[in-house]
Protein backbone atom coordinates (compact mmCIF):
# COMPACT_ATOMS: atom_id res chain seq x y z
CA UNK A 1 0.00 0.00 0.00
CA UNK A 2 2.70 2.72 0.99
CA UNK A 3 4.25 3.84 -2.35
CA UNK A 4 0.63 3.42 -4.04
CA UNK A 5 -1.19 6.89 -3.42
CA UNK A 6 -3.75 7.29 -5.79
CA UNK A 7 -2.91 10.46 -7.91
CA UNK A 8 -6.41 12.42 -7.80
CA UNK A 9 -6.48 11.75 -4.20
CA UNK A 10 -8.28 14.91 -2.46
CA UNK A 11 -6.14 14.24 0.55
CA UNK A 12 -3.40 16.38 1.23
CA UNK A 13 -0.41 14.37 2.38
CA UNK A 14 0.90 14.92 6.45
CA UNK A 15 3.53 16.95 7.06
CA UNK A 16 7.17 15.40 7.94
CA UNK A 17 7.70 14.61 11.52
CA UNK A 18 10.74 17.09 11.78
CA UNK A 19 8.98 19.99 10.14
CA UNK A 20 5.83 19.27 12.25
CA UNK A 21 7.80 18.96 15.47
CA UNK A 22 9.97 22.24 14.07
CA UNK A 23 6.53 24.41 14.20
CA UNK A 24 5.41 22.90 17.42
CA UNK A 25 8.36 23.52 19.48
CA UNK A 26 7.65 27.30 18.07
CA UNK A 27 4.57 27.49 18.68
CA UNK A 28 5.66 26.30 22.78
CA UNK A 29 8.03 28.89 22.73
CA UNK A 30 5.49 31.56 21.64
CA UNK A 31 2.67 30.25 24.21
CA UNK A 32 5.77 30.18 27.10
CA UNK A 33 6.76 33.67 25.98
CA UNK A 34 3.01 34.97 25.92
CA UNK A 35 1.64 33.17 29.27
CA UNK A 36 4.72 31.88 30.77
CA UNK A 37 3.43 28.23 30.74
CA UNK A 38 3.11 25.33 27.77
CA UNK A 39 0.42 23.75 26.66
CA UNK A 40 -1.91 20.83 28.19
CA UNK A 41 -4.80 18.81 27.75
CA UNK A 42 -5.80 16.98 30.59
CA UNK A 43 -7.25 19.73 32.91
CA UNK A 44 -10.24 20.46 30.55
CA UNK A 45 -11.59 17.63 31.40
CA UNK A 46 -10.99 17.70 34.86
CA UNK A 47 -12.98 21.22 34.88
CA UNK A 48 -15.70 18.69 32.76
CA UNK A 49 -15.56 16.20 35.63
CA UNK A 50 -16.35 18.69 37.97
CA UNK A 51 -18.80 20.63 36.09
CA UNK A 52 -20.91 16.94 35.60
CA UNK A 53 -20.02 16.29 39.24
CA UNK A 54 -21.74 19.17 40.47
CA UNK A 55 -24.80 18.87 38.17
CA UNK A 56 -25.63 15.53 39.35
CA UNK A 57 -23.85 15.49 43.33
CA UNK A 58 -23.66 18.93 44.26
CA UNK A 59 -23.16 18.88 47.64
CA UNK A 60 -20.76 16.11 47.15
CA UNK A 61 -18.88 17.69 44.73
CA UNK A 62 -18.86 20.42 46.84
CA UNK A 63 -16.86 19.01 49.49
CA UNK A 64 -15.04 16.77 47.91
CA UNK A 65 -10.82 17.16 48.16
CA UNK A 66 -9.95 17.11 44.58
CA UNK A 67 -13.07 18.75 42.70
CA UNK A 68 -14.52 20.99 45.29
CA UNK A 69 -12.55 24.04 44.78
CA UNK A 70 -13.57 24.30 41.07
CA UNK A 71 -17.39 24.55 42.07
CA UNK A 72 -16.58 26.12 45.16
CA UNK A 73 -18.83 29.29 45.78
CA UNK A 74 -20.84 29.28 42.67
CA UNK A 75 -17.23 29.51 40.63
CA UNK A 76 -17.24 28.08 37.30
CA UNK A 77 -14.86 25.44 36.23
CA UNK A 78 -14.74 26.43 32.75
CA UNK A 79 -13.13 30.03 33.58
CA UNK A 80 -9.47 28.40 33.40
CA UNK A 81 -6.78 29.06 30.87
CA UNK A 82 -6.73 25.55 29.72
CA UNK A 83 -10.49 24.89 28.83
CA UNK A 84 -9.76 27.86 26.47
CA UNK A 85 -6.67 26.57 25.00
CA UNK A 86 -8.54 23.23 24.63
CA UNK A 87 -11.27 24.65 22.78
CA UNK A 88 -8.53 25.87 20.80
CA UNK A 89 -6.75 22.56 19.66
CA UNK A 90 -10.70 21.44 18.53
CA UNK A 91 -11.08 24.41 16.42
CA UNK A 92 -7.14 24.05 14.80
CA UNK A 93 -7.75 20.59 14.55
CA UNK A 94 -11.06 20.71 12.58
CA UNK A 95 -9.74 23.71 10.45
CA UNK A 96 -6.18 21.31 9.27
CA UNK A 97 -8.18 18.16 9.17
CA UNK A 98 -11.09 19.77 7.42
CA UNK A 99 -8.77 21.90 4.88
CA UNK A 100 -6.68 18.55 3.81
CA UNK A 101 -9.52 16.53 3.16
CA UNK A 102 -9.30 14.38 6.35
CA UNK A 103 -11.93 14.90 8.16
CA UNK A 104 -14.09 11.81 7.87
CA UNK A 105 -16.59 11.03 10.59
CA UNK A 106 -15.98 7.38 11.57
CA UNK A 107 -15.21 4.80 13.86
CA UNK A 108 -11.80 4.41 13.45
CA UNK A 109 -11.40 0.28 14.02
CA UNK A 110 -8.16 0.51 12.09
CA UNK A 111 -7.54 -1.52 9.63
CA UNK A 112 -10.31 -3.50 10.96
CA UNK A 113 -8.82 -6.16 12.58
CA UNK A 114 -11.75 -5.19 15.55
CA UNK A 115 -15.57 -4.28 15.24
CA UNK A 116 -17.32 -1.36 16.53
CA UNK A 117 -18.11 -2.13 19.56
CA UNK A 118 -14.95 -3.62 20.88
CA UNK A 119 -13.29 -0.39 19.62
CA UNK A 120 -15.73 2.12 21.54
CA UNK A 121 -15.09 -0.24 24.61
CA UNK A 122 -10.98 -0.33 24.44
CA UNK A 123 -11.05 3.98 23.47
CA UNK A 124 -13.75 4.39 27.17
CA UNK A 125 -11.01 1.82 29.09
CA UNK A 126 -8.32 4.03 27.80
CA UNK A 127 -9.77 6.95 28.22
CA UNK A 128 -10.56 5.91 32.23
CA UNK A 129 -6.93 4.77 32.02
CA UNK A 130 -5.22 8.23 30.92
CA UNK A 131 -7.87 10.81 33.08
CA UNK A 132 -7.23 8.46 36.26
CA UNK A 133 -3.75 8.61 35.73
CA UNK A 134 -3.41 12.65 34.54
CA UNK A 135 -4.61 13.78 37.83
CA UNK A 136 -1.50 11.95 39.58
CA UNK A 137 0.65 13.08 37.00
CA UNK A 138 -0.81 16.71 37.28
CA UNK A 139 -0.65 16.90 33.14
CA UNK A 140 -0.56 14.52 30.38
CA UNK A 141 1.81 14.11 27.57
CA UNK A 142 1.07 17.40 26.24
CA UNK A 143 1.50 19.16 29.56
CA UNK A 144 4.18 17.23 31.94
CA UNK A 145 5.77 14.92 28.63
CA UNK A 146 5.93 18.09 26.02
CA UNK A 147 5.97 21.45 28.05
CA UNK A 148 7.59 19.89 31.47
CA UNK A 149 10.26 18.60 29.23
CA UNK A 150 11.19 21.61 26.98
CA UNK A 151 11.77 23.37 30.74
CA UNK A 152 14.04 20.69 31.21
CA UNK A 153 11.85 19.58 34.44
CA UNK A 154 12.47 16.50 36.32
CA UNK A 155 8.82 15.49 35.86
CA UNK A 156 9.18 15.81 32.01
CA UNK A 157 11.88 13.58 31.87
CA UNK A 158 10.08 10.72 34.52
CA UNK A 159 7.17 11.16 32.53
CA UNK A 160 8.68 10.69 29.17
CA UNK A 161 10.80 7.13 30.35
CA UNK A 162 7.71 5.53 31.85
CA UNK A 163 5.11 6.34 29.47
CA UNK A 164 7.28 5.21 26.70
CA UNK A 165 8.35 1.48 28.38
CA UNK A 166 4.68 1.02 29.78
CA UNK A 167 3.47 1.97 26.30
CA UNK A 168 5.85 -0.46 24.56
CA UNK A 169 4.73 -3.33 27.02
CA UNK A 170 1.32 -2.63 26.94
CA UNK A 171 1.14 -2.43 23.46
CA UNK A 172 3.23 -5.97 22.93
CA UNK A 173 -0.51 -7.21 24.88
CA UNK A 174 -2.82 -5.15 22.79
CA UNK A 175 -1.06 -6.21 19.38
CA UNK A 176 -3.34 -9.20 19.07
CA UNK A 177 -6.07 -7.11 19.87
CA UNK A 178 -5.93 -4.14 17.24
CA UNK B 1 -10.45 35.65 33.01
CA UNK B 2 -9.83 38.87 30.82
CA UNK B 3 -10.04 38.66 27.61
CA UNK B 4 -6.18 38.75 26.64
CA UNK B 5 -5.49 35.48 28.44
CA UNK B 6 -8.51 34.36 26.95
CA UNK B 7 -7.16 35.38 23.57
CA UNK B 8 -3.45 33.75 24.31
CA UNK B 9 -5.06 30.69 25.67
CA UNK B 10 -7.26 30.32 22.08
CA UNK B 11 -3.99 31.35 20.06
CA UNK B 12 -1.90 28.25 21.14
CA UNK B 13 -4.90 26.25 21.12
CA UNK B 14 -5.73 26.73 17.43
CA UNK B 15 -1.73 26.36 16.69
CA UNK B 16 -1.30 23.49 18.81
CA UNK B 17 -4.26 21.41 17.76
CA UNK B 18 -3.68 22.26 13.82
CA UNK B 19 0.03 21.58 13.66
CA UNK B 20 -0.93 17.65 15.71
CA UNK B 21 -3.63 16.73 13.00
CA UNK B 22 -1.21 18.08 10.29
CA UNK B 23 1.47 15.81 12.01
CA UNK B 24 -1.64 13.11 11.61
CA UNK B 25 -1.82 12.67 15.28
CA UNK B 26 -5.97 12.72 15.14
CA UNK B 27 -5.49 8.94 13.96
CA UNK B 28 -4.86 6.37 16.90
CA UNK B 29 -3.18 3.91 14.76
CA UNK B 30 -0.85 6.37 13.88
CA UNK B 31 -0.57 7.23 17.33
CA UNK B 32 0.06 3.11 18.52
CA UNK B 33 2.08 2.40 15.35
CA UNK B 34 5.04 4.20 17.61
CA UNK B 35 4.55 1.49 20.34
CA UNK B 36 4.67 -0.93 17.53
CA UNK B 37 7.72 0.67 16.47
CA UNK B 38 6.85 0.74 12.88
CA UNK B 39 5.99 4.48 12.42
CA UNK B 40 7.88 6.48 15.04
CA UNK B 41 6.52 10.10 14.05
CA UNK B 42 5.37 10.51 18.01
CA UNK B 43 8.81 10.01 18.68
CA UNK B 44 10.11 12.68 16.08
CA UNK B 45 7.83 14.95 16.52
CA UNK B 46 7.85 15.08 20.44
CA UNK B 47 12.02 15.26 20.58
CA UNK B 48 12.36 18.07 17.86
CA UNK B 49 9.36 20.30 19.56
CA UNK B 50 11.21 19.36 22.78
CA UNK B 51 14.84 19.84 21.47
CA UNK B 52 13.43 23.03 19.51
CA UNK B 53 11.45 24.62 22.69
CA UNK B 54 14.14 23.56 25.46
CA UNK B 55 16.75 25.62 22.92
CA UNK B 56 14.52 28.67 22.81
CA UNK B 57 13.53 28.45 26.55
CA UNK B 58 16.75 28.43 27.51
CA UNK B 59 18.16 31.32 24.71
CA UNK B 60 15.60 33.80 26.68
CA UNK B 61 16.69 32.86 30.01
CA UNK B 62 20.10 33.43 29.34
CA UNK B 63 18.66 36.79 27.98
CA UNK B 64 17.50 37.11 31.11
CA UNK B 65 13.63 37.17 29.72
CA UNK B 66 11.69 36.01 32.19
CA UNK B 67 13.24 38.13 34.73
CA UNK B 68 15.29 36.85 37.68
CA UNK B 69 13.54 34.30 39.34
CA UNK B 70 12.54 32.35 35.99
CA UNK B 71 8.69 30.91 35.27
CA UNK B 72 7.52 28.40 36.93
CA UNK B 73 8.58 24.63 37.21
CA UNK B 74 6.03 22.77 39.29
CA UNK B 75 7.57 20.45 42.16
CA UNK B 76 7.98 16.68 41.33
CA UNK B 77 6.66 14.00 43.68
CA UNK B 78 8.32 10.56 42.00
CA UNK B 79 5.69 8.54 42.62
CA UNK B 80 2.41 10.07 41.25
CA UNK B 81 4.58 11.38 38.15
CA UNK B 82 5.85 7.95 37.56
CA UNK B 83 2.52 6.06 38.38
CA UNK B 84 0.23 9.19 36.24
CA UNK B 85 2.49 8.25 33.48
CA UNK B 86 2.24 4.51 33.07
CA UNK B 87 -1.54 4.67 33.59
CA UNK B 88 -1.28 6.80 30.18
CA UNK B 89 0.89 5.05 28.70
CA UNK B 90 -1.55 2.12 28.94
CA UNK B 91 -4.57 3.89 28.23
CA UNK B 92 -2.40 4.98 24.98
CA UNK B 93 -1.74 1.20 23.86
CA UNK B 94 -5.43 0.45 25.02
CA UNK B 95 -7.18 3.14 23.48
CA UNK B 96 -5.32 4.98 20.70
CA UNK B 97 -5.44 7.98 22.51
CA UNK B 98 -3.70 10.50 25.00
CA UNK B 99 -5.60 13.36 26.12
CA UNK B 100 -4.89 16.24 23.79
CA UNK B 101 -4.81 13.77 20.45
CA UNK B 102 -8.34 12.78 21.74
CA UNK B 103 -9.75 16.19 20.73
CA UNK B 104 -7.42 15.79 17.75
CA UNK B 105 -9.27 12.39 16.62
CA UNK B 106 -12.44 13.32 17.41
CA UNK B 107 -12.16 16.88 15.79
CA UNK B 108 -11.33 15.14 12.72
CA UNK B 109 -14.38 12.61 12.54
CA UNK B 110 -13.70 10.27 15.29
CA UNK B 111 -16.33 8.62 17.18
CA UNK B 112 -13.91 6.53 19.57
CA UNK B 113 -11.89 10.22 20.14
CA UNK B 114 -15.23 11.24 21.88
CA UNK B 115 -15.43 8.17 23.63
CA UNK B 116 -12.04 8.52 25.06
CA UNK B 117 -12.98 11.83 26.34
CA UNK B 118 -15.85 10.53 28.00
CA UNK B 119 -13.59 7.97 29.07
CA UNK B 120 -11.67 10.06 30.99
CA UNK B 121 -13.76 12.32 32.36
CA UNK B 122 -15.20 9.51 33.88
CA UNK B 123 -11.58 8.45 34.85
CA UNK B 124 -11.32 11.94 36.81
CA UNK B 125 -14.59 11.26 38.68
CA UNK B 126 -12.95 8.09 39.63
CA UNK B 127 -10.00 9.77 40.54
CA UNK B 128 -11.50 12.49 42.77
CA UNK B 129 -13.45 9.11 44.92
CA UNK B 130 -10.46 7.90 46.07
CA UNK B 131 -8.44 11.37 46.38
CA UNK B 132 -8.88 11.25 50.19
CA UNK B 133 -8.28 7.92 50.35
CA UNK B 134 -4.49 7.66 52.67
CA UNK B 135 -3.13 5.41 49.65
CA UNK B 136 -4.01 8.36 47.04
CA UNK B 137 -2.06 11.27 49.72
CA UNK B 138 0.92 9.12 50.09
CA UNK B 139 1.28 8.35 46.29
CA UNK B 140 0.50 12.20 45.73
CA UNK B 141 2.86 13.67 48.38
CA UNK B 142 6.14 11.32 48.85
CA UNK B 143 9.21 10.98 47.42
CA UNK B 144 9.43 14.66 46.37
CA UNK B 145 12.46 15.76 44.71
CA UNK B 146 13.93 18.45 45.62
CA UNK B 147 15.88 19.97 41.95
CA UNK B 148 13.19 21.32 39.77
CA UNK B 149 15.22 20.81 36.42
CA UNK B 150 17.43 17.43 35.09
CA UNK B 151 20.50 20.47 34.99
CA UNK B 152 19.91 21.02 39.05
CA UNK B 153 19.59 17.27 39.68
CA UNK B 154 22.68 16.26 37.86
CA UNK B 155 24.55 19.67 39.02
CA UNK B 156 25.15 20.42 35.59
CA UNK B 157 24.63 23.25 32.80
CA UNK B 158 21.29 22.92 30.83
CA UNK B 159 23.26 23.38 27.89
CA UNK B 160 25.12 20.17 28.17
CA UNK B 161 21.78 18.40 29.00
CA UNK B 162 20.54 19.75 26.34
CA UNK B 163 23.40 18.93 23.79
CA UNK B 164 22.93 15.42 25.38
CA UNK B 165 19.07 15.43 24.20
CA UNK B 166 20.21 15.97 20.80
CA UNK B 167 22.21 12.91 20.63
CA UNK B 168 19.65 11.01 21.96
CA UNK B 169 17.12 12.66 19.36
CA UNK B 170 19.54 11.63 16.47
CA UNK B 171 20.27 8.17 17.67
CA UNK B 172 16.66 7.93 18.25
CA UNK B 173 15.94 9.42 14.77
CA UNK B 174 18.58 6.77 13.15
CA UNK B 175 17.36 3.69 14.92
CA UNK B 176 14.04 4.74 13.81
CA UNK B 177 14.39 5.48 10.41
CA UNK B 178 15.84 1.84 10.03
CA UNK B 179 12.73 0.00 11.98
CA UNK B 180 10.76 2.18 9.60
CA UNK B 181 12.50 0.95 6.50
CA UNK B 182 12.22 -2.71 8.08
CA UNK B 183 8.51 -2.78 8.78
CA UNK B 184 7.33 -0.29 5.90
CA UNK B 185 5.35 0.97 8.36
CA UNK B 186 4.89 4.81 8.59
CA UNK B 187 1.32 5.46 7.88
CA UNK B 188 0.51 8.00 5.27
CA UNK B 189 -2.12 10.33 5.19
CA UNK B 190 -4.59 8.24 3.20
CA UNK B 191 -3.76 5.51 5.29
CA UNK B 192 -5.43 7.31 8.21
CA UNK B 193 -8.03 8.24 5.97
CA UNK B 194 -9.36 5.24 4.58
CA UNK B 195 -7.94 3.00 7.68
CA UNK B 196 -4.88 0.96 5.96
CA UNK B 197 -2.36 -0.58 8.41
CA UNK B 198 0.67 -0.78 6.04
CA UNK B 199 2.22 -3.54 7.94
CA UNK B 200 -0.57 -6.00 8.06
CA UNK B 201 -0.07 -6.87 4.49
CA UNK B 202 3.09 -7.67 4.54
CA UNK B 203 3.30 -9.69 7.95
CA UNK B 204 0.20 -11.46 7.12
CA UNK B 205 1.89 -12.47 3.94
CA UNK B 206 4.92 -14.09 6.05
CA UNK B 207 2.42 -16.13 7.67
CA UNK B 208 -0.12 -16.86 5.81
CA UNK B 209 2.25 -18.19 2.49
CA UNK B 210 4.89 -20.79 3.80
CA UNK B 211 8.21 -21.15 2.95
CA UNK B 212 7.98 -17.45 1.38
CA UNK B 213 11.52 -15.67 1.70
CA UNK B 214 9.88 -12.35 2.48
CA UNK B 215 12.75 -10.46 3.78
CA UNK B 216 10.73 -7.88 5.43
CA UNK B 217 8.61 -9.77 7.15
CA UNK B 218 11.41 -12.02 8.58
CA UNK B 219 12.92 -8.86 9.89
CA UNK B 220 9.73 -7.15 10.48
CA UNK B 221 8.89 -9.92 13.67
CA UNK B 222 12.56 -9.22 14.87
CA UNK B 223 11.85 -5.74 14.71
CA UNK B 224 9.36 -6.10 17.47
Amino acid sequence: MSGSSPVCSSVRPLWPPLVAGLVLGLVLILTFVLVGNGVGASGTFASIAAWLGFQLAPAATESNGYLGHMVANGANPFASWIVVEVIGVAIGALLAAVSAGRFKVRVDVGAGKIGVMPRLLLALAGGLLAGFGSRFAAGCTSGVGLSGTAMLGMAGFIFLVVFFVVGLAVSALMRRVW
Amino acid sequence: MDYGVAGTALTSGILFGYVLEQAGFGSPCKLTAQFRLTDWSVFKVMFTAILVAAFGILLLQSGNYFGSSGFFVPTTFFWATALGAALIGAGFAVGGYCPGTSVVGFMSGRIDGLVFMLGMVLGILGFAAVYDAPLTQTILHTAQIGAKTLPQWLGVSPWFVLSAMVILAVGGFVLGRMMEQRSHGVLTAEDIVEGVDPTIESSEKGSAVHGNLGVGSVSHTRAV
